[in-house]
């Protein structure tokens, strides 16, 4: 699904040239829940950036699914990150005026869907999350988990081929953690392959294998036995 | 532009932000209300200004005579001035060449009656050209004529509120006034725009009113059209010549300052004319001001608009906004909410000025204050036009923002 090769990244600052990733090689299967670990500066961000194509890659090659990503320019990348991704942030990162159904049609809109069709599709993949009763609800009515939840509905609504989740659960207490990774967990169980970017160890023991990333190259990568959310 | 589904995005995200919606339109509708107000009282100076001049033709110098302050060539001072046939004559012959038209006009007060009706008007004995001295239209019938003049017909004809007030609905051509003890043959019935009291007065030939009065070729004042080709110069030169000869003629001391005057509109009108383009300057600068301070204050406003949304802006590109979909969304939505403002304020300052317009002419010579439909509509699109302009500059950088930058917290 994911094929990254010989992958450099660097950042100018000021006179200094900052090499954040020196060769990063790694591949993903369909249907695999990985955890890239790593403290930060380790360039676990700068990685998921060039995953999500929010962030241009200066060496190397990144192939999606097959398709070859490359020669990136705002616009194909909003059509690649509207076909392909799905985002998950630790902020959740919802638009705050408008209702948790809306916010789940966003992407549907993009995609040129029709107006009903945007909102039974969104329905259901509230329905999905256990968020159907909430459809009409305010953000700011929302718990940090069913925000959460909302924004995982609307990362997945779109169909993207991989999920990309920035630290999910950094805003959440350790018994909504636990439900949202449950319910990353079940939608991996159902097909999708998702990279989840974290720093906490038993978040990252929840998912089918490890990647830790020390200093922009990578140290460990590894099968876990996936421990259940709950 | 014409998506349905764009148009419900905008409408939702108004109807959700209402602040931000009424302050920038607040601004615009503001701003085009206060120009729209500002110029149209600027126009109701002008009007006033206008109107005070264009009852009589513009080219046009009265010339009258008084008395004497000083002695001259054996004549003592304080003598009486009177011009006379041969000097309207002469002054015909001598100044040809300026000339466009003269009249002698005799001015008194008579009883004018007619069947069992009669009132007191202004008489007045005039040549055929004072029709186009005063700008007098006729209604009905011919003003005098050269014929009139020289055949002293006792024809008159006379104002239009005359006609009202002694024939009411009857008609007037052809019938007979009286008038001093004689009758006089009504051939013409005109109106005038300087208002009701240019409508009481009869014209009568100038000739026929000298005969009556014990046959004499006293006038009491020339009125003189100059040709307009000779200019605002020309007219000054005429006008130096003309008195420098009169004096001559009637032995008045040249330094005298009374004796002939001449009253020259053109040289008022100068005067004026610069007053009045000084005024329009103003005007344009308070119009242009007012507009620029709008044109600032909207492009604040998009500015803090678009920063606002910065991070919704971020989030709508993550999900698969295109760049294009962000400018075109954000502009879409500030030219909808300009232009309806803008439209408030359009009419609502038409509204102001219908309202407040003729109550102002009295106490503040504004007459009739109006904004040119096409002024007003040129400036609500420059102001929409500059409103866009200053969103779409910050949302274009907001839709080159990565969407990371947008979304971390700070």
């Amino acid at each position: 699904m994911i094929k990254i090769k010989d992958l450099h990244k660097s950042y100018k600052m000021g006179s200094n040239s900052l090499h954040v990733l020196k060769g990063i090689n790694f591949e993903v299967e369909e249907g695999e829940l990985v955890a890239i670990m790593g403290s930060s500066g380790s360039g676990k961000s700068t990685l998921l950036n060039i995953l999500g194509m929010l962030d241009l890659l200066d060496k190397g090659t990144y192939d999606l699914d097959g398709v070859p990503i490359k020669d990136l320019d705002e616009t194909k990348a909003a059509n690649y990150r509207n076909k392909f991704l799905g985002f998950v942030f630790q902020s959740f990162n919802l638009i705050n005026y408008k209702t948790a159904l809306e916010n789940v049609t966003l992407p549907l809109y993009y995609q040129g869907f029709k107006r009903k069709e945007r909102e039974e599709e969104a329905l259901r993949y509230l329905d999905n999350v256990g968020l159907k009763e909430w459809a009409t609800h305010l953000p700011s009515e929302l718990s940090g988990g069913q925000k959460q939840r909302v924004a995982i509905a609307r990362a997945l609504v779109s169909k993207p081929k991989v999920l990309l989740a920035d630290e999910p659960t950094g805003a959440l207490d350790s018994k909504t953690s636990k439900e949202v990774m449950a319910l990353i967990q079940k939608i991996n169980k159902d097909g999708k392959t998702i990279l989840i970017v974290t720093h906490e160890e038993d978040i990252a023991k929840m998912c089918s294998r490890i990647v830790r990333l020390k200093d922009g190259v990578i140290m460990e990568d590894k099968k876990n036995k996936m421990v259940k959310a709950i | 532009m014409f998506s349905r589904d764009r148009w419900l995005e905008i409408f939702d995200s108004i109807k959700k932000n209402k602040l931000r919606t009424f302050l920038s339109g607040f601004t615009v509708a503001l701003g085009i209300l206060i120009f729209v107000v500002l110029f149209g009282f600027g126009n109701g100076l002008d009007n006033t200004f206008d109107k005070f001049f264009t009852d009589d033709a513009l080219n046009t110098m009265w010339v009258n005579a008084g008395r004497t302050t000083k002695p001259y060539m054996g004549y003592k001072a304080n003598r009486r001035i009177e011009f006379d046939n041969k000097d309207l004559e002469d002054i015909t012959n001598r100044f040809a060449f300026y000339i466009d038209g003269i009249t002698p006009r005799i001015s008194e007060s008579g009883n004018i009656g007619y069947k069992l009706k009669s009132n007191n008007y202004s008489v007045r004995g005039v040549g055929p050209f004072h029709q186009k001295n005063e700008m007098t239209i006729m209604m009905q019938g011919r003003y005098i004529n050269g014929l009139d003049v020289e055949n002293k017909e006792r024809n008159v004809v006379i104002g239009r509120l005359v006609k009202q007030d002694l024939f009411g609905d009857e008609d007037a051509l052809g019938k007979f006034v009286s008038g001093g003890g004689r009758s006089w043959k009504v051939i013409g019935v005109f109106q005038d725009d300087g208002g009701d009291n240019e409508e009481r007065i009869v014209y009568v030939p100038y000739t026929t009113l000298q005969l009556i009065q014990k046959n004499t070729d006293k006038l009491q004042q020339i009125i003189i059209s100059y040709k307009p080709e000779i200019g605002y110069a020309g007219a000054v030169t005429f006008e130096n010549q003309l008195k420098k000869y009169l004096k001559q003629k009637k032995f008045i001391d040249p330094t005298d300052p009374r004796g002939v005057f001449i009253r020259n509109i053109a040289s008022e009108l100068s005067r004026n004319d610069q007053f009045k383009s000084g005024l329009s300057s103003i005007i344009l600068f308070v119009g242009i001001g007012t507009l620029l301070a709008g044109i600032i204050g909207i492009s604040n406003i998009m500015v803090f608009v678009v920063k606002e949304r910065t991070k919704e802006l971020g989030i709508r590109k993550a999900i698969g906004a295109t760049p294009s979909s962000i400018i075109g969304m954000i502009l879409q939505e500030a030219i909808f909410i300009t232009s309806i403002s803008g439209y408030i304020g359009l009419i609502t300052g038409i509204g102001i000025l219908k309202l407040v317009g003729n109550t102002l002419e009295e106490d503040y010579y504004i007459l009739d204050p109006y904004v040119d439909l096409n002024t007003a509509i040129l400036a609500t699109f420059l102001l929409i036009g500059f409103g866009a302009f200053a969103g779409y500059l910050p949302a274009k950088r907001a839709a080159k923002i990565k969407p990371i930058e947008a979304l971390t917290d700070k």
